[in-house]
């Protein structure tokens, strides 16, 4: 099947080496015989209903969000209208602010977000920085890991009914208290996780290839036939092992 | 109270010698360390002793390199105190000042986080600003911030020091801008652009109005000629310049040095882009110190290599070459220069994530290692995250059997070594701590000296 990644701003928000997720959906698609198309998505693109079946967003300096955060705002109604349709999204670190109703800086001027997640981030005194791990559950009854990388120094706030991507078993999270990580919304996810996050996480590459299927396909999402993942889960055991040793907290 | 200075002194020389006769290495910041602990103004009047005053040099790449150079041209004219080894923190810097009896004048590499509160210690009479890229922003932050801190610096210099600062990285371009007279250096020489912007390339935006910038020729990164289309920002007129440049792989490089006293044809020893800006930085460095265009010229083409960056080892019948890697723009160059040369069919790539490495190894993944799989039959994946670094070349099409992974760095240059043929050369490309600790194995193993005894 031939499947369509939109990339929101891939020219500004490519901070924490986000090519990285793009690549290990590329190949995971191939290699069970699926071809991904990537296209960019820039301030005056235009977003059809029902291109996408995928939506990725990177992370960017202070200075790259606040250039492109009024465009982005500006693709909200259509992102909002291609997720109700089905279509999947991942947004990574300064893409998961973005994808809140807003960000505060320290000033108290606030930069518009999509929407997309129900959460806002305000501007901390203290950056959180260091290896995470997660226990996330996207599937009832099935708790898998995720290893990662997180550098903010935003506190990211969920509200009311919203579900968190993950618990902390190790490294800051969300906002160094709640114990919760990321934010999901039906096949939105959102995380400060980067490293990048999918290399060292293939599970979650597959779950959300497994998204953009049904999507395309009108159906319901299905397993995705296993590859050799042994190289993925020894990266995996390092980053895990080092959110253990010495992932961050306050 | 503080103990007098001279017995402070005392104390951290007898510390340097004691480290490396416990075999705990070169010494080369405990001297500085237990100073700083019996007194951190030591440091400030000891720069002041020096007659000649101190020269500091920082950038994100290249400052180790720029260094050396810089010392191989004043050399053989002035005593210097020079934190070689690459040291470059305060503590670096102090124990330089203690160990170098009767200097004459401070040459210091400077960690660019740690250039403001040097500078305030030191007064430097001079600095050389060479580049900022994307690097560890676990330890540095954003780019953005390092650069305010930078140009805050600078504005806080005396007129007397002069600055000397790459106009073809917009950032330093501004911060000359704005200091009159400044020595702006950079190339000349389109042929040697590349036909687009690379993946990791920086400072993309106007430094004043956020618009794209428009290349007239990108070099390395987002160093180039670049104008703002829409405010005019551009690079500034350049008073060192290097023009037609010949590169010849991995061997060497060739430029016309253009200064304001006159032109000169350079042949260095090094190869890539990247060491004609270290040369350019050094020369325009050791020019505002007061060096003649032909001990400059005798300097750089004096010039080898500096420790770990591009180093090459002989093992018996086999040869080593160690490229050191830490960011995506300097792997960059050093992708580029091994595919100009004959692109390697064995690599050994060593990816460490200790502070000094980085511990947030995403960058691995913005460097453009692609140029190599076209010749490469093998890779040995080493170093404390080798599984991490198969992975990125496993998803950059490398097919896994092509791949090994032996995170012990002792066990992998074995295998290295192995798989070399004789009369052959196995190519390394470490981090910063595994270069260290490739040197460290082959220190061990008798085939070279330890950096501290060698000849300067």
């Amino acid at each position: 099947m031939r499947l369509v990644v939109g990339h929101l701003f891939p020219d500004y928000l490519n901070i924490y080496a986000d090519r990285g997720n793009i690549a290990v959906l590329t190949q995971r698609a191939a290699w069970r015989g699926h071809e991904l198309e990537v296209r960019p998505i820039g301030a005056g693109s235009a977003v059809r209903p029902g291109e996408h079946d995928l939506f990725y967003v990177g992370g960017g300096q202070d200075r790259e969000q606040e250039l492109i955060a009024p465009a982005l705002a500006a693709l909200g109604p259509a992102l909002h209208e291609a997720v109700d349709r089905g279509a999947a999204a991942l947004a990574v670190c300064g893409g998961y602010q973005l994808f809140g109703h807003f960000y505060r800086d320290q000033s108290g001027d606030e930069l518009p977000g999509v929407g997309l997640l129900p959460l806002h981030t305000v501007a901390g005194e203290r950056r959180m920085i260091g290896d995470v791990l997660l226990e996330s559950e996207l599937e009832a009854g099935e708790r898998r890991t995720l290893a990662g990388f997180e550098n903010h120094a935003g506190r990211t706030l969920l509200e009311d009914r919203a579900e968190p991507l993950g618990r902390v078993l190790a490294g800051f999270g969300n906002d160094g208290e709640s114990g919760f990580e990321g934010c999901r919304a039906g096949r939105v996810l959102g995380t400060y996780l980067h490293g990048p996050l999918l290399p060292r996480n293939p599970w979650l590459a597959d779950w959300l290839l497994a998204q953009a299927l049904a999507h395309r396909s009108g159906g319901e999402p299905a397993e995705l036939e296993p590859l050799a993942d042994e190289l993925e889960g020894e990266a995996h055991a390092v980053s895990a092992e080092r959110a253990r040793s010495r992932g961050g907290r306050f | 109270m503080h103990a007098p200075l001279a017995l402070e002194i005392g104390l951290a020389r007898a510390a340097a010698g004691l480290s490396r006769l416990a075999g705990a290495g070169g010494g080369t910041t405990l001297p500085g360390k237990l100073l700083w602990k019996l007194d951190p103004g030591a440091v400030d009047r000891l720069a002041a002793r020096l007659p000649q005053g101190s020269a500091l040099i920082s950038a994100t790449n290249g400052k180790t390199t720029t260094a050396a150079m810089a010392a191989r041209i004043l050399e053989p004219t002035v005593r210097l105190a020079h934190n070689r080894a690459g040291a470059n923190l305060v503590s670096g810097v102090a124990s330089a000042l203690v160990v170098a009896r009767d200097a004459e004048l401070g040459l210091f590499e400077v960690d660019e986080a740690a250039l403001p509160e040097v500078a305030r210690r030191v007064s430097p009479r001079a600095i050389s600003l060479g580049n900022l890229f994307r690097d560890q922003l676990d330890r540095y932050g954003e780019l953005e911030l390092v650069a305010q801190r930078w140009r805050e610096l600078v504005s806080r210099l005396p007129a007397g020091a002069a600055l000397v600062a790459n106009g073809d990285d917009p950032q330093l371009g501004a911060i000359a801008a704005d200091r009159p007279g400044s020595v702006v250096f950079g190339l000349d020489d389109p042929r040697q652009a590349s036909p687009a912007l690379q993946h990791a390339a920086d400072s993309k935006w106007c430094v004043r109005c956020g618009t794209p910038y428009e290349y007239a020729a990108a070099y390395i990164g987002h160093l180039g000629d670049y104008r703002c289309p829409a405010c005019g920002h551009a690079r500034p007129p350049l008073d060192v310049a290097a023009r037609e440049i010949e590169l010849d792989g991995l061997e060497r490089v060739s430029f016309e040095l253009v200064t304001p006293e006159g032109s000169t044809r350079v042949e260095l020893r090094l190869p890539g882009l990247y060491n004609v800006y270290n040369a350019l930085a050094a020369a325009a460095l050791s020019r505002s110190l007061g060096a003649s265009l032909e001990d400059i010229t005798a300097g750089l083409q004096g010039f080898s290599a500096a420790f770990g960056r591009f180093e090459r080892i002989q093992l018996e019948d086999r040869s080593l070459l160690v490229l050191l890697i830490k960011n995506p723009t300097g792997a960059n160059e050093v992708v580029r220069t091994l595919v100009a040369g004959r692109a390697p069919k064995l690599l050994m790539v060593a990816l460490n994530d200790e502070i000094a490495d980085g511990r947030d190894v995403s960058w691995i993944w913005d460097v453009d290692f692609e140029p190599l799989l076209g010749g490469l039959e093998r890779l040995i994946a080493t170093g404390e995250r080798a599984a991490e670094l198969a992975l990125r070349f496993k998803y950059a099409g490398l097919p896994e059997e092509a791949i090994e992974v032996v995170p012990s760095l002792e066990k992998a240059l074995d295998r290295g070594l192995e798989l070399t043929p004789r009369g052959g050369e196995l190519t390394a490309l470490p981090t910063y701590t595994a270069m260290l600790a490739l040197r460290d194995l082959v220190v061990r193993r008798g085939f070279v000296k330890p950096y501290w005894e060698e000849a300067a």
